[in-house]
């Protein structure tokens, strides 16, 4: 078995291509460029269009319109290139649009700390635009889970027709770790639902039950097809019908929010009696997984459940995880961004602990252990 | 005869165009149906893009495809459908409005080259939203956001647009009878086109300045904005350019052969590792090739680096982590080899230094005034054995040292992830340099 070293940025470029992503637009931004300085070489080379745009707000409109014509899109941007994301964020939310979005975050807010890394962005992936429907984020641990967890996220965002988010740092982005890519086993590959030909006409949000799916017709194939961002009926033709409103807006929810158990990708590691339980997600996770160990190698019971999914949240795991514990600790490098999340799910006799810390500094094993009172 | 098998592109299934009467938009929306019919062109291959405004609502008229989006974004939405399939016809229908805070579309449009069709309303102000003045507004315009005149000076769109690189630039307005056969021509050109239409807004500007088709063209002509066909200096289109330089280009991607293990390692335990030195000392690319090199001996490794925005000044500092096992935690509390080069990298390091434990140990560049530490301290005159071999050498010479007395794998293992890497010229004065450093160590320090 043969490795590789390099950093977490090139994998998700690879593990884009391996998911036949064939078009990518991005701006340059610390430090997440690298992304798109290795797809502007490695797509022309499968057939499709890289390119610079002229900002953000440019990015995410040349990748909505290109995945309306068919093709598997990518755009890679950090914190501040979030906030202009936000924009176009309802745009796809609203057109039902197939793509990856790739979040480098970095230490915030503002320019905050170009090249250092944080959990900036965790919740305001999830809340960033108008509306406030559901999207899909995931965050990887390691350079391996970056290529992993970017072939995912094409699956879900071609399968749920949805903005993927991944939600990386800059401590894996342009981290190299010695990782064998081809031994990470994917699952199959997951096309868009396309419709059949030889229908009447075309409806672009055509659903039976409000969690389906609609089947697309690409801009420049068989059928004339219509996106629109403003409200709109099942064949996207403007509507101020409140009923027929309500029911697409129930739609875009319930196809996210009724596949979560699909969609959620959680590390369980349960120890029988534990009375303490470990919830981390991203490069905090591999702090976590030394501390529980620690705590465990001195005859403590502890459980460790590490998030690769954390929008829509990944409840019933957390819930039965947290069942018979007195304790739960959440590292973040944030203020608590996802610990609010687990507070909500956490009985009333649970104590939830949060060790936050937004320095630019990872969480160690060590502040773990110490400041949640693992030991 | 041949048969003209589209009469027209647009539909009356949802009802009559909406505009008020007098609006410049209707013989715009007219005028690009006729156009449409004059052209022929299949209704699937064609889509309409529209911007946010009163413009916005057109593309719902039209039998062809159909892309509404956010305001002033429309150019970003046609360019990625254009890139996407460019067989398609591309037409971005936007108001001066979208033309003001999508600004930056319109210049990059233009300077790329894309070739998508962009006509603009131009009515001097915000129709949708209640008048409100717009980049085009005349200076001393009234609007419902300018009460005693607009102060501020109108955009010439289309000498923007020239300026901006913009192959094919027209100027029109409402009146023109020809507007169909200009549009039609638009339309057919490959490259990016633009096509600016005058207009009267009848429920605001026309009502707050009097306005009308003969004040129109006197403004036009108050203005010295000249009309008519304004470029027309065709030059190849962004997707042809892409291709062609992508099959011109020399840069491919180069792949290397994977790392398979082959040599022994002494490394029990997580080791980190600080090398720090200067811009220019390929301090970053070594320690890859040294991280690569304890690879081909079966150990994990991580690196980070820390240098500052300007690259080519300053300090350079990399950290690797090497470790028999899974390496989690990808932070060095507590280095256990430090590896020091030059007086930039210890200026960045300093405060590390001060506090590295006595278990750690420090290879020094000899010159180096260091501050007290508990590291065991060895120095070696590395820029000097540097300089001999090769300028680049340093990091190869201080790294190739402190392995050889480290032992934690063979020196050869270094040698074969340079030999991977770099080309035969430049490897074999890195591996004559990691060799004379190897030869230090075994001198001691």
């Amino acid at each position: 078995m043969g490795y590789e070293f390099i950093e977490g940025n090139e994998a998700i470029a690879r593990g884009a291509i391996k998911a036949k992503c064939d078009f990518v637009a991005s701006y340059p931004i610390t430090p997440a460029s690298s992304i798109l300085h290795y797809l502007l070489r490695l797509v022309p080379e499968v057939g499709g269009i890289a390119i610079q745009a002229e900002d953000e707000i440019a990015s995410m409109g040349f990748c909505i319109a290109a995945s309306m014509a068919g093709r598997r899109v990518l755009t890679s941007t950090s914190g501040p290139g979030m906030s202009l994301y936000s924009e176009n964020i309802g745009l796809a939310i609203m057109g039902e649009t197939p793509m990856v979005i790739v979040d480098v975050q970095r230490q915030g807010p503002a320019t905050g700390s170009a090249t250092k890394g944080a959990e900036s962005d965790i919740q305001f992936t999830r809340w960033s635009t108008s509306g406030g429907l559901p999207i899909i984020a995931l965050s990887p641990a390691t350079v391996g889970e970056a290529y992993e967890l970017t072939y995912i996220a094409f699956n879900f965002a071609e399968k749920y027709r949805t903005p993927v988010f991944i939600l990386t740092n800059k401590e894996i982005g342009v981290t190299k770790e010695s990782v064998s890519l081809d031994s990470i086993k994917l699952p199959p590959l997951v096309e868009r639902k396309r419709v059949p030909t030889g229908q009447d006409r075309y409806f672009p949000h055509y659903f039976e039950s409000a969690e389906e799916v609609p089947a697309i017709s690409d801009f420049g194939g068989e059928y004339v097809a219509r996106f629109t961002t403003s409200t709109h009926d099942k064949t996207a033709y403007l509507t101020t019908k409140p009923e027929i409103i309500q029911e697409m807006i129930d739609h875009y929810a319930a196809k996210i929010d009724r596949a979560a158990d699909d969609i959620a990708l959680v590390k369980e590691d349960l120890e029988e009696g534990a009375d303490i339980l470990v919830i981390s997600y991203g490069i905090i996770s591999r702090s976590a997984a030394v501390a529980v160990r620690r705590a465990r190698a001195q005859g403590r019971k502890v459980s460790s459940l590490v998030l690769q999914t954390l929008w829509p949240v990944p409840e019933k795991v957390i819930e039965s995880a947290m069942c018979g514990v007195k304790k739960v600790i959440i590292p973040e490098m944030n203020m608590g961004q996802y610990l609010v999340e687990v507070e909500r799910l956490a009985p009333p006799e649970v104590e939830v602990v949060g060790v936050c810390k937004m320095n630019t500094t990872l969480v160690s094993p060590e502040e773990i252990i110490e400041r949640g009172g693992l030991l | 005869m041949s048969t003209v098998k589209y009469k027209t592109y647009m539909t009356d299934a949802i009802g009559p165009l909406p505009f008020c009467p007098g609006c410049g938009h209707t013989p715009l929306i007219k005028a690009l149906d006729k156009a449409l019919v004059k052209l022929q062109l299949d209704p699937k291959e064609v889509v309409i893009v529209t911007d946010i405004g009163c413009i916005g609502l057109s593309c719902r008229y039209f039998i062809t495809n159909a892309f509404h989006g956010l305001h002033g974004r429309s150019i970003t939405y046609g360019c990625g459908l254009k890139l996407a399939r460019p067989e398609l016809k591309v037409i971005v229908l936007k108001g001066d409005g979208g033309c003001g805070i999508g600004g930056t579309h319109l210049l990059n449009v233009a300077r790329r080259n894309i070739g998508i069709t962009l006509i603009v309303g131009n009515n001097f102000n915000y129709g949708m939203t209640g008048g409100q003045h717009s980049v085009t507004t005349p200076t001393d315009g009234r609007t419902t956001t300018t009460p005693w005149g607009n102060v501020e000076g109108p955009m010439d769109l289309c000498a923007t647009a020239i300026a901006a690189g913009a192959p094919w630039v027209y100027r029109a307005t409402m009146f023109d009878k020809d507007l169909p056969d200009v549009i039609a021509t638009a339309i057919e050109q490959p490259g990016f086109a633009m096509l600016d239409v005058w207009e009267l807004c009848a429920a605001y500007y026309v009502a707050l300045n009097e306005l009308d088709k003969k004040e129109l063209f006197s403004l036009l002509d108050g203005l010295s904005f000249e009309r008519g066909l304004l470029a027309d200096k065709p030059r190849p289109e962004y997707s042809e350019r892409y291709w062609a330089a992508y099959k011109a280009g020399k840069s491919t991607v180069k792949k290397k052969p994977p790392i398979e293990p082959k040599y022994a390692n002494t490394v029990t335990k997580q080791t980190g590792i600080f090398i720090a030195g200067s811009a220019g000392q390929k301090i970053r690319s070594t320690a890859t090739l040294f991280a690569e090199g304890a690879m081909f001996a079966g150990l994990n490794a991580t690196q980070k680096d820390d240098y500052p925005i300007t690259v080519q000044t300053g300090h350079s500092v990399s950290e690797i982590i090497l470790s028999p096992e899974t390496i989690e935690y990808t932070g060095i509390n507590s280095p256990d080899l430090f590896v020091l080069i030059s007086e930039d990298g210890l200026k960045r390091v300093r405060s590390q230094v001060e506090k590295l434990p006595e278990t750690c140990i420090l290879y020094a560049e000899e010159k180096l005034q260091l501050p007290e530490t508990n590291a065991r301290v060895r120095r070696f005159p590395f820029s000097r054995i540097g300089r001999d071999v090769g300028r680049l050498s340093v990091a190869a010479t201080a790294l190739g040292t402190m392995l050889a007395d480290t032992r934690m794998f063979p020196v050869e293992a270094f040698a074969e992830a340079i030999r991977r890497s770099q080309s035969p010229a430049i490897a074999e004065i890195n591996v004559k340099a990691l060799s004379a450093g190897a030869e230090l160590a075994a001198k001691g320090g």
